[in-house]
């Protein structure tokens, strides 16, 4: 019995050895394809690039890089074709800004509350219910926009269009709120209370050590929260496509109809888009500026967290 | 500005010459002493001004909750007149009395459950390459900076990456798989990023221990790691899914088509889902299509909280685990 038992660990153990060179190989071909897998977003990226620098390629070999950036008027699909860019572009900006102007005040101080003033229960409650405006689709919101705000809007300044940038401006503003909030508070939150508690003991109320002490240690964090969302503002497709319109209109007046950069790429996908059409053309040359725009911002927001942050233990 | 309160300042300032008019340039003892004097804690207007901002911000926090309530209030208020069986599994009409999203909602589920099979593998995969398998590199470091800019790409721009390389290069056409595909990749970097902060938790004495048994990497993070950072990943899985639902745009891109008279019954087929849906719904004039957009909306937000629940009760499992 004893010698069976002996024998069998044996075997056992010559078996594991003969294992142990399978084990390896088999670590190798993981670590490969886990390897595979990263590449994907690689991939992404550089198919991004490439997809928007060659579909616009042909387009910018019919229209200057120049008139596109200077020209101001967009019409291509008029028979008095005109591809300047500049109508879409202050369509997205002037969306941006009034998005700005409505989610970073009120997303820093919904932050600033939820960070220095909310008993934790109450926080607790909160906090979920401002996060779920980050989920609503945007297409929701943009019902919202055109059959809530829309007429609210229409009924104090008359004039306003049906499509009006102020609308889905707002609208806007409301879906990025979640997202100042929750990156300012989770920089506010960093903030050591050593810091608080030093400016407690030289006198300071709960409203200064808030505004002088915690916002100022957690700037660089705000700041790039603030950057993120505007970027998210100028990429926010839904919302601006059904509520501020389609007409690219060179224009800064809030309750006159816009069309944004990226309105006009999903209005002009609706349709059927031929390959190699000015049409299907178009929305990569459009698609491009406003890669390179967001892009641009993300780089910068993290470029200000990193160069920026006050590094505390 | 000087008024009662100095007096209580004056036993600091015990040998220092009581206040007088002083020459010109007469140092700092005297400077030092008016300051004194004339100091006020102001404690009234500043406590004021507290409860002012206090206020203010507690405002704000509301104003995101109330929008949060118009918005539910204008959706159901338009819409549940018009949530009926008929509607959920009817076929879209020009008249809407007749029309249904029976072939939105199907189309929603099959790009839902693609979207899921490809993305979640390339999501964790990638992630255990870079909290496990990948050393300390320029590689790492460039792989990590890449998903952080991806997370901030418009969606829209996914969908023109589809369109160039699904739906033409690789001739999918405008098929649900080519949709499945391009949502696959704009959720990546979420299930990415969540899945890496689950896999950081697992504390490293696991690993550690499975090392000292004779495990290889791979054992060690089939065994040990990946089922303690599976609720997560789970969570940050869903939570991604979530935004894929309720994506339309780079859809409209891909080119989901608004009129789909037929339930979709393969990856190849033409299809369309809620979102899109919604959105042809709602840029018609007719009061009547606004109030479907409204019920489609219903649904949509139904699924979308369902999923956040089951998100919600894998989290608390989690974090309760995680205690013990």
């Amino acid at each position: 019995m004893a010698h069976a038992d002996s024998a069998a660990r044996r075997e056992r153990a010559a078996r594991m050895h003969v294992n142990l060179g399978r084990r390896h190989r088999n670590e190798r071909f993981i670590g490969a394809a886990l390897f595979l897998c990263s590449a994907v977003s690689i991939l992404t990226t550089a198919g991004i690039v490439a997809v928007l620098l060659y579909e616009s390629s042909s387009f910018f070999r019919r229209v200057s890089v120049v008139e596109f950036l200077t020209g101001r008027q967009w019409t291509p699909m008029f028979t008095d074709q005109a591809f300047g860019v500049l109508p879409l572009l202050t369509g997205s900006v002037l969306i941006a800004i009034g998005a700005a102007l409505v989610a970073l005040p009120i997303g820093l101080a919904a932050a600033i509350y939820l960070s220095e003033y909310a008993q934790d229960p109450v926080r607790k409650v909160l906090k979920p219910l401002l996060e779920i405006l980050a989920g609503i689709p945007t297409v929701v919101y943009g019902f919202f926009a055109l059959t809530f705000v829309t007429p609210i809007i229409r009924s104090i300044w008359p004039g306003a269009e049906v499509y009006n940038a102020l609308s889905a401006s707002i609208v806007v503003g409301i879906m990025i709120i979640p997202m100042v909030s929750s990156l300012s508070e989770d920089a506010m939150s960093a903030v050591p209370r050593s810091l608080r508690e030093g400016a407690y003991a030289l006198g300071a109320t709960k409203y200064e050590v808030a505004t002088r002490t915690v916002v100022p240690a957690a700037l660089s964090g705000i700041v790039a929260s603030f950057i993120l969302a505007v970027s998210r503002a100028i990429g926010e497709t839904m919302i601006v496509t059904i509520a501020a319109g389609g007409q690219a209109n060179l224009t800064l007046n809030p309750l006159r109809s816009v069309q944004t950069m990226t309105a006009y790429i999903a209005q002009t996908a609706t349709g059927e888009l031929a390959h190699g059409t000015v049409e299907y053309q178009t929305i990569f040359a459009v698609g491009l500026a406003l890669f390179a725009i967001t892009l641009g911002m993300n780089i910068i927001s993290i470029f200000v967290l990193k160069r920026f942050r006050e590094v505390y233990e | 500005m000087t008024n009662g309160r100095s007096p209580s300042a004056a036993p600091i300032l015990q040998g220092v010459p009581p206040l007088q008019p002083a020459p010109e340039g007469d140092g700092r003892h005297q400077a030092v002493q008016r300051d004194a004097s004339r100091f006020d804690s102001r404690l009234g207007p500043r406590a004021r001004m507290g409860t002012v901002f206090h206020l203010v911000c507690l405002l704000a926090t509301l104003v995101g909750i109330v929008a949060l309530g118009a918005l539910l209030y204008d959706v159901i208020a338009t819409g549940s007149g018009r949530l009926t069986w008929a509607f959920l599994n009817g076929f879209p009409s020009r008249f809407a009395a007749r029309a249904g999203m029976k072939p939105a909602l199907i189309g929603s589920l099959w790009t839902l459950g693609l979207t899921a099979v490809i993305a979640f593998p390339l999501g964790v995969g990638t992630a255990i390459w870079l909290e496990e398998y990948a050393p300390a590199s320029r590689l790492r470091t460039i792989v990590e900076a890449n998903i952080a800019n991806l997370a901030g790409v418009p969606s829209i721009v996914y969908g023109m990456l589809g369109l160039a390389v699904f739906v033409r290069y690789f001739a999918m056409g405008r098929s649900i798989l080519a949709g499945a595909l391009t949502l696959a990749l704009l959720i990546l970097p979420v299930i990415i990023i969540a899945s890496q902060e689950a896999i950081k938790a697992v504390p490293n004495s696991i690993r550690l221990g499975a090392y000292a048994l004779g495990s290889t990497r791979w054992e060690a993070v089939r065994h040990h790691v990946l089922p303690l950072a599976l609720p997560g990943i789970l969570t940050g899985t869903i939570l991604a899914l979530s935004r894929a639902i309720g994506e339309a745009a780079p859809l409209i891109v891909v080119g989901a088509l608004a009129f789909v008279p037929f339930v979709p019954g393969s990856p190849m087929d033409p299809f369309t889902v809620v979102p899109i849906q919604v959105f042809n719904w709602v840029s018609r004039p007719q009061a009547e299509f606004r109030e479907l957009a409204a019920a489609a909306s219903i649904v949509l937000l139904v699924l979308l909280l369902s999923m956040n629940a089951v998100a919600i009760v894998l989290r608390n499992r989690f974090s309760r685990r995680n205690q013990q």
